[in-house]
């Protein structure tokens, strides 16, 4: 048997799925991830179903723009064969099905907590008590951090194990932000209560994960949106690009302590969000995204205030990045600082802004692109070494292409109103994947749906949950000092990763 | 390099706001919710609201468990209009409480004594997020930066409670963050403020009901500010801190 190959927001019946036996199904997976060098996993969830797990995996192919799909049923007491030695980014998948259900993968280095979720298979495990990798030795010494920061940022807690001010090793420990979002969105039945935690998965990526909850809830009640409402949806996506990379490249410039360009890309980072507060009345778009409509129609006016926005912001914003990237002291600091090598971001997973940092073109836009995205031949944005230095000039690059693609989106929209029409109930049996490309990276969302069309699972990826990894790896052997710097150049979400 | 650096200076002009508690903020800001006397269907609205945050007999709307998703008003829009007003802070939880068109304003006579006296002229805060989304956090952030420039009035957050003159605190609070929040709150010395900032803080917003989060530590100690928003705006939060601590001009 093989797998189902579907499309981007592609509804099916949950029974195409095949069912295979564990052996297979380690084996089907074992075997795509190996051959095919543009496959990776973009969920592997388990789904209680009949006192049994129903493992559900799906791969995407960026060669083939389809995500493979494949499952197996299997018991909460069984022991599987673990993935992870032969492909490492399958690590944490494991880890999280482990944690939820009890059910056990012989071969995966350490079966850790995940985030400690109120539903965990084993709720004596308790945050505090840890299991911290450690290292008996005189010369090294342990650095905690956290979960509260010196900044205003979300909880989590660092642990270094240090050789002087050198980093050794670093483990990260989240779920201090664990909400039970995914149950939530099965206790709670009404759509607007739905898009509104869809909104607040991660506060900063609002429209990632609204417009794949959206794209995602439209496919399972068979609404198609109008050209408009999608290209709407995409030029959101990509300002919101614009303006969570014009604030972390303030932040980075703080972490060097670069006053001026914190000051400067912080203040440019204001029209860009204020213009989604002229839009639809918030700062970070919240209510703008909804399934099957929009509240806030995009007008000829809101393309005008835009170009004016943006034509007052682009020439500031360019300027004071030639400067900050030419600056001896600003470079000496980021390059060759926190390096993730191309291969090692391969290997883990590494998906979005981050891995493209590293050379590894991985971009749902081109690779699995939702409506206007099917129309341009997205070209993704990559930086050869993965340092501090590269996270920091993607955003720049990738700011610039927004602008270029969001003036492009404004002479091709028709601006007439999507109709409104309710939305037909959810397709019963059936079962969709979404992706998009938010700033930090791969969004996933997946939902099953019950005889009734009542969602029977849904199931969360925020890109975070890829790349913690590789903020762990990138400050091997840096100064403990360049940990702050690390790790804003990756920026993950903490709320995102613990749902 | 210096030509350059003095350019770039020159180019960012003025950014700064200059009078933070009457500046206008652009486009169609949703703050401050007004009810009208106009008739509607009541349950419609009621049965609407994603976080239960509009009561009838007569018509409320509750912000610290409002969203300002604003669907209300789009369903019914003689009855319920937002309004550009960021002013909604307040120390006293009934005042959330909107049936109609008044300021939402902080009550000097409940306001301690010892606050005006102490942290009028200088306030130093901790932020500690509880299972907060990043977006309030995001925005507290972007009190001290040059547009909000927060830190004019002597008021800054700081690295540790140890250098705080009061907590704020962002999110629902998730049974995981709980202990993090009251051992954080201990080591503030005292007297001390607690601020609530956004609807998730004050009232769970949509995680509410959710069994992930342990909310006990609110019952325990006392809440000197609650500033709606989600996430709440900058303005509201400068706003509402000086109002409490400086008193109504």
């Amino acid at each position: 048997m093989d797998f189902i190959s579907i499309k981007n927001n592609q509804c099916i019946r949950f029974g195409e799925i095949p069912v295979l036996p564990y052996a297979d199904f380690y084996s089907l997976i074992d075997n795509k991830l190996t051959t095919a060098p543009d496959a990776h996993c973009v969920a592997y969830y388990g789904v209680p179903m009949d006192g049994k797990i129903r493992l559900i995996c799906c791969l995407a192919d960026d060669a083939t723009h389809l995500i493979d799909v494949a499952s197996a049923t299997v018991e909460p007491t069984a022991v599987l064969e673990s993935l992870t030695p032969k492909h490492l980014d399958l690590q944490l998948f494991e880890r999280e099905i482990h944690e939820n259900f009890g059910v056990g993968f012989s071969g995966h280095p350490w079966l850790k907590p995940v985030r400690y979720p109120h539903n965990a298979a084993d709720r004596s495990l308790k945050m505090q008590d840890y299991p911290f990798y450690q290292i008996d030795s005189e010369e090294l010494h342990e650095v905690g951090v956290g979960p509260i920061h010196a900044g205003i940022i979300e909880p989590g807690h660092f642990r270094f194990i240090c050789n002087g001010e050198q980093i050794l090793h670093l483990e990260i420990q989240l779920g201090y932000q664990h909400r039970g979002v995914e149950t939530l969105f099965l206790q709670k039945n009404n759509l607007l209560q739905r898009a509104t935690l869809a909104e607040n998965i991660a506060g900063d990526t609002v429209i990632g994960h609204s417009t794949a909850f959206a794209n995602l809830w439209e496919s399972l009640c068979g609404f198609e949106p109008s050209r408009q409402l999608q290209i709407e949806r995409a030029f959101a996506l990509e300002n919101e690009r614009i303006a969570i990379h014009t604030g972390d490249l303030s932040g980075i410039c703080t972490d060097i302590a670069y006053q001026l360009g914190n000051s400067v890309f912080g203040r440019l980072r204001t029209p860009v969000i204020n213009y989604f507060q002229r839009w639809a009345g918030n700062r970070f778009a919240k209510g703008l995204i909804r399934p099957g409509k929009t509240n806030f129609h995009f007008t000829k006016e809101l393309a005008q205030q835009w170009i004016e926005m943006i034509s007052a912001y682009q020439p500031d914003f360019v300027e004071m990045a030639n400067q900050t990237f030419d600056l001896p002291s600003v470079l000496s600091r980021i390059e060759r600082t926190g390096i993730v090598e191309p291969e090692t971001a391969r290997k883990i997973g590494m998906v979005g802004m981050a891995a493209r940092a590293s050379n590894v073109s991985r971009d749902v836009r081109s690779s699995h692109p939702w409506g206007y995205y099917n129309e341009i031949q997205y070209q993704p944005v990559t930086e050869p070494v993965g340092d501090v230095y590269c996270r920091a000039r993607i955003r720049h690059d990738e700011i610039l292409k927004s602008i270029d693609l969001m003036k492009q989106m404004i002479d091709t929209m028709d601006y007439t109103a999507q109709p409104s029409a309710p939305l037909a109930n959810a397709a019963a049996d059936s079962f969709v994947v979404s992706l998009v490309e938010g700033w930090r990276g791969e969004i996933c969302h997946c939902a099953i749906t019950d005889a009734q069309g009542n969602l029977l699972y849904y199931k969360i990826k925020d890109p975070s949950f890829h790349n913690w990894l590789g903020l762990a790896l990138a400050v091997r052997n840096n100064e403990i000092s360049d940990f702050p710097i690390c790790n804003k150049s990756f920026d993950l979400s903490y709320s995102g990763h613990d749902l | 390099m210096f030509i350059n650096n003095l350019k770039i200076l020159f180019h960012q002009g003025k950014q700064f706001i200059p009078d933070v508690t009457t500046t206008d903020v652009p486009g169609v800001f949703r703050g401050r919710p007004v009810i009208t006397d106009a008739a509607c269907n009541e349950q419609q609205l009621i049965d609407l609201c994603p976080t239960g945050a509009i009561s009838g007999k007569p018509l409320s709307i509750d912000l610290g468990r409002c969203t300002f998703c604003g669907e209300c008003a789009i369903a019914c829009p003689e009855k319920i209009r937002f309004t550009k007003d960021y002013k909604m802070a307040t120390n006293d939880r009934n005042r959330l409480i909107v049936t109609g068109d008044q300021p939402i304003e902080v009550d000097a006579d409940k306001v301690r004594a010892e606050i005006h006296r102490l942290f009028g002229r200088s306030l130093k805060l901790r932020e500690v997020s509880a299972a907060g989304d990043n977006s309030c956090e995001w925005e507290l952030n972007a009190t001290s930066n040059v547009n909000f420039d927060m830190g004019r009035f002597g008021i800054d957050f700081v690295a540790s409670p140890r250098h705080a003159d009061g907590i704020v605190v962002t999110g629902p609070i998730s049974e995981n963050m709980a202990e993090a929040l009251e051992i954080c709150y201990h080591a503030t010395p005292d007297p001390k403020i607690l601020i609530l900032a956004g609807t998730d803080a004050i009232s769970g917003g949509i995680f509410a009901d959710s069994p992930a989060l342990n909310r006990s530590f609110l019952d325990k100690y006392k809440v000197d500010l609650y500033v709606p928003g989600n996430p709440v705006h900058p303005l509201a939060f400068v706003n509402g801190v000086l109002s409490l601590v400086r008193g109504k001009k």
